[in-house]
């Protein structure tokens, strides 16, 4: 790191409290963002892996497959438990150890004191612990490979009694889960009190960036819904290792044996216990990336969010809402109609707010004069991404038309598309935004387009055809890709268009790689503001030293002022008492005091 | 050579009553989803195109207030939602709710098998064959983990799990042969845990049943052995003297509970009592009965809770129990296993 000296009245710590036991936000952040960019990573190459066996079932792996040890791919050729494992994991990996610490201890970590004007979390100890739980958590996770009989392989939903009576690798698993919720906890208390406590003077409520709003939220999210999980991963523990039955029934027979258990237990508990927090999770992954596409979109469009007040009370709403539909994942669980008629109302409502929120930023473009930059077109194609996957979903919701769709491909092509073109890209918008902030240069644009155009077209090669073979009513969780299957005949070829799609998306991602590192050194330097943009993160020297600002600053405006009547500019930052000279609008006086 | 048909099939053959019924509104909800999916792309391509920057110093346009338009994208896909709200919620209730007269088939799932038994006692492995125009009723559990039993061509499917009772039921009028998936992840073997269900015309099923062999029914003990063996008998006799209640025309009747609650004796009932006797005591009798779970296995379990559907209705252990005992080597489920 060798950004501009800025001044920083704060004594320089030793190496090892600077860049690895750091206090710091930014130093955090940046460590949750490469950390969790490094899972994405391996939770892809988790995926190739599958792919290879979807596309080719039973053909030896040519270079790589026969280094994988005889236990997963003897010769080559992949073994059922293996591919089981690989499943479990890259579900496990891209959500807890992925999405999640990027978009929440990454971006969270980094923009949000920046953004409300803060020298740096409430909490900075409690920060760095959450941080370190987190790397616990993922290493454990990592090990879990090289327990006697492989990883978990009961799927990331992990449902007993099938996890119960799992090998070993789903008690290293129910640890690991153990050490990232609790790190999700530590950080979600962190984020509240911050935006409650530490806003600058002037920066209320509604004038917050849309993105503190989201990550405001979802703390509160994972704060509440987290527990429940932990609870849960506890009791699953305890099945497993001291003979409680929490989720067993009595007399099951396992393998030929009667199981020796107290019995009792109910699996649908666990299933409840876990969508209760695992839907409220999807709001967890996709608030933050609503978050960053709402604010490149204002400083690209250069016009204020449209309908920023109605995002706000939809995005609370969504919040509220998450927590009473968790059960329309079990439609076919046999848990009663009446309760499935309840849960698919409340499905039906959380649509609402959602398109509230999407309407609003694709009007947000109505008008605009919009920038085409790497992170701009990143955040246009999300746009019509999360849109197919939100939508796609609107048949799942449905009782009476989940039963054909549940539990096939269709339901993989439905959460990907919110998740990976959707939620990955705005993570990609975001880490292409903010890298001038974090380093004090810029990306370059020319390999970030190399880097958007075909992971557009790859995402789509993946999960468009998934649709496809949801509809002709192939099953997920095959590990011989449907070979087997006489109905799923005709859709077949597809596996191995999608393959060869998801080779295509991982070539795409070397120009990422490349432009990353080389861009620490060889960039184009940055000032404060290299987008010209509102929000107080781009009042603070880039890259900010610790305390962050040299002089507090404070808020005197709207988040999104971008081209106000009768000013030279086109932007009018939070942060400036005035317009640079020109005369104040009426928009733009009021200093509000604390 | 044209790849359109076989490449995009839509939907898997139709071939239950009501799978016309569901693909309607699965159709719509497609049409719904694809039409709003395509309006977001062209809109973001439009104002892209329309509205791109021109020169560096471009100053945007003021926005324009548009409440008529604010409203009409909440309300609109409201009302959009609540028709598919009602309409699949009529749809749902219809599948899941077996008519009355349906034929009753009892499936136990275990890794990685299904095991049938047919009203008649008749039992099969992986293959299912039933009557074409009937209502089939399938009363599922499962020995282990959690599998769904799932027919594409009904558009029907169902978890199974151990520890209770599920159901699901279908009427096909198409005889043929369809492929029978395992729908819930159970294992290493769940991509292979397929079977079929034949649908026959009904001639050919009752040919087909009195030509088949009992299959697998020789080392089986029927649920009237079981209930002497496991000396049931020894409290729950068929006299008011008895210190358990009266199993005689039990099945399908409301029973009082100690605690004031009333229990409809159905299939969960009876499984709970036996495995769970504590639960729910019965209004006017003592906790004193043990528990037999691991004491049965889920099959031993079915034939016992299939003998206590067959004996009634009007307490006469004698009649009822009579045809039960001729009715060779299966469960004495017999033709009366659907009274009510």
């Amino acid at each position: 790191m060798d950004g501009p000296h800025a001044a920083s009245h704060h004594p320089e710590p030793g190496f090892w409290r600077k860049y690895v036991f750091s206090v710091d936000h930014k130093v955090i952040g940046i460590q949750y963002a490469v950390t969790g960019l490094l899972f994405l990573f391996f939770g892809f190459c988790l995926m190739l892996l599958m792919r290879w066996q979807l596309a080719y079932p039973g053909q030896p792996l040519p270079l790589i497959g026969g280094l994988l040890g005889d236990d997963r791919m003897p010769g080559g050729i992949m073994l059922p438990e293996f591919y089981n494992q690989l499943g479990a994991m890259h579900g496990t990996i891209m959500v807890f150890l992925g999405v999640v610490p990027l978009a929440v201890g990454g971006f969270g970590n980094f923009v949000l004191p920046l953004q409300i004007g803060a020298p740096d979390m409430a909490f900075p100890r409690l920060n760095m612990a959450s941080y370190w739980c987190y790397f616990v958590g993922g290493v454990v996770m990592f090990l879990s490979f090289f327990a006697p009989g492989g990883s978990a392989q009961s799927g990331w939903t992990s449902y007993p009694p099938l996890s119960n009576i799992a090998s070993d690798g789903q008690t290293v698993w129910l640890l690991g889960m153990v050490f990232l919720i609790t790190s999700s906890l530590l950080g979600s208390v962190n984020f509240i009190v911050t935006t409650i406590q530490l806003r600058v003077a002037g920066l209320t409520l509604m004038r917050l960036p849309f993105f503190v709003w989201s990550q405001f939220v979802t703390a509160f999210l994972l704060l509440l819904a987290f527990p429940p999980l932990e609870a849960a991963a506890f009791m699953q523990l305890m099945d497993r290792v001291a003979d409680t039955s929490f989720f067993m029934p009595a007399g099951l027979v396992i393998s030929g044996q009667v199981a020796e258990l107290s019995g009792g237990g109910s699996p649908l508990l666990w299933q409840h216990l876990f969508w209760f927090l695992a839907h409220p999770e999807v709001y967890v992954l996709i608030l933050p990336a609503l978050g960053i596409i709402a604010e490149i979109i204002a400083n690209n469009t250069r016009k204020p969010l449209w309908g920023y007040k109605s995002m706000v009370y939809s995005v609370i709403f969504l919040a509220f809402m998450s927590f009473i539909v968790w059960a329309h994942h079990m439609f076919l669980t046999g848990m009663g109609t009446g309760m499935s008629a309840f849960f698919q109302t409340t499905t039906m409502i959380i649509s609402i707010p959602s398109v509230i929120i999407i309407t609003a930023l694709v009007l947000s473009l109505w008008g605009g004069s919009i920038r085409f930059n790497t992170p701009m077109l990143f955040a246009l194609a999300f746009l019509p991404m999360f849109g197919i996957g939100g939508l796609t979903g609107l048949p799942l919701g449905l009782a009476a038309t989940d039963i054909p769709l549940h539990d096939t491909y269709y339901v993989i092509g439905h959460f990907h598309y919110v998740v990976a073109p959707g939620t990955i890209f705005a993570l990609f918008a975001g880490v292409y935004y903010w890298y001038p902030k974090a380093t004090g240069r810029k990306m370059s644009e020319l390999l970030g387009k190399l880097h958007f155009w075909p992971s557009l077209l790859f995402m789509n090669g993946i999960f468009l055809p998934m649709f496809i073979q949801g509809l002709a009513g192939m099953q997920r969780r095959l590990f011989d890709g449907g070979e087997l299957y006489a109905h799923a005949g005709p859709v077949l070829m597809w596996n191995k268009i999608i393959t060869h799609s998801a080779w295509g998306l991982a070539i795409a991602q070397i120009p990422f790689i490349i432009n990353f590192f080389l861009s620490l050194k060889k960039g184009e330097v940055a000032d404060r503001n290299p987008w010209h943009a509102t929000t107080l993160e781009w009042a603070a020297p880039s890259p900010p030293p610790h305390g962050n600002f040299a002089t507090e600053p404070s808020a005197y405006r709207n988040p999104y002022e971008y081209s106000v009547p009768g000013q030279a500019r086109d932007y009018l930052p939070q942060f400036e008492p005035d317009g640079s000279g020109a005369p104040p609008s009426e928009r733009s006086t009021n200093p509000a005091t604390a | 050579m044209n790849p359109w048909p076989d490449q995009f099939p839509l939907f898997p053959e139709a071939a239950s009553t009501v799978a016309g019924e569901v693909d309607a509104i699965y159709f719509f909800g497609l049409a719904v989803a694809a039409f709003f999916s395509l309006l977001i792309a062209v809109l973001v391509l439009w104002f892209a195109v329309r509205y791109r920057r021109r020169s560096e110093d471009e100053i945007g346009r003021p926005e324009k207030a548009a409440v008529l338009l604010e409203i009409g994208w909440s309300v609109i896909p409201l009302l959009i939602l609540m028709v598919m709200f009602a309409w699949g919620a009529k749809v749902f209730y219809h599948v899941r709710r077996p008519p009355e007269n349906a034929l009753e088939y009892y499936v136990t799932a275990k890794q990685w098998m299904w095991k049938f038994q047919h009203p008649d006692g008749n039992r099969e492995i992986n293959h299912l064959h039933v009557p074409a125009g009937q209502a089939i009723k399938l009363i599922m559990t499962s020995e282990d983990v959690i599998h769904s039993f799932f027919v594409p061509e009904f558009r029907v499917k169902q978890d199974v799990l151990p520890g209770r009772y599920t159901y699901l039921w279908f009427q096909s009028d198409r005889p043929g042969r369809y492929t029978l998936f395992c729908n819930e992840y159970c294992g290493a073997e769940h991509s292979l845990m397929i079977g079929s269900v034949t649908v026959m015309e009904p001639g050919d099923y009752e040919a087909w049943l009195s030509a088949k062999e009992p299959v697998a029914g020789g080392q089986q003990l029927t649920g009237e052995e079981l209930f002497s063996l496991q000396v049931c008998d020894t409290c729950h006799k068929p006299d008011s003297a008895a210190r358990a209640p009266m199993l005689w025309g039990l099945y399908g009747e409301e029973v009082a509970m100690a605690d004031g609650s009333v229990a409809i004796a159905d299939e969960d009932y009876l499984r709970e009592s036996i495995l769970n006797p504590g639960a729910r005591i019965v209004k006017g009798y003592d906790a004193i009965m043990p528990t037999y779970a691991g004491r049965l296995s889920e099959d031993e379990l079915l034939q016992l809770i299939l003998y206590i559907k067959s004996i009634g209705p009007e307490g006469d252990a004698e009649v009822a129990a009579a045809p039960a005992a001729e009715t060779e080597a299966d469960a004495g489920s017999g033709d009366e296993g659907s009274t009510p």
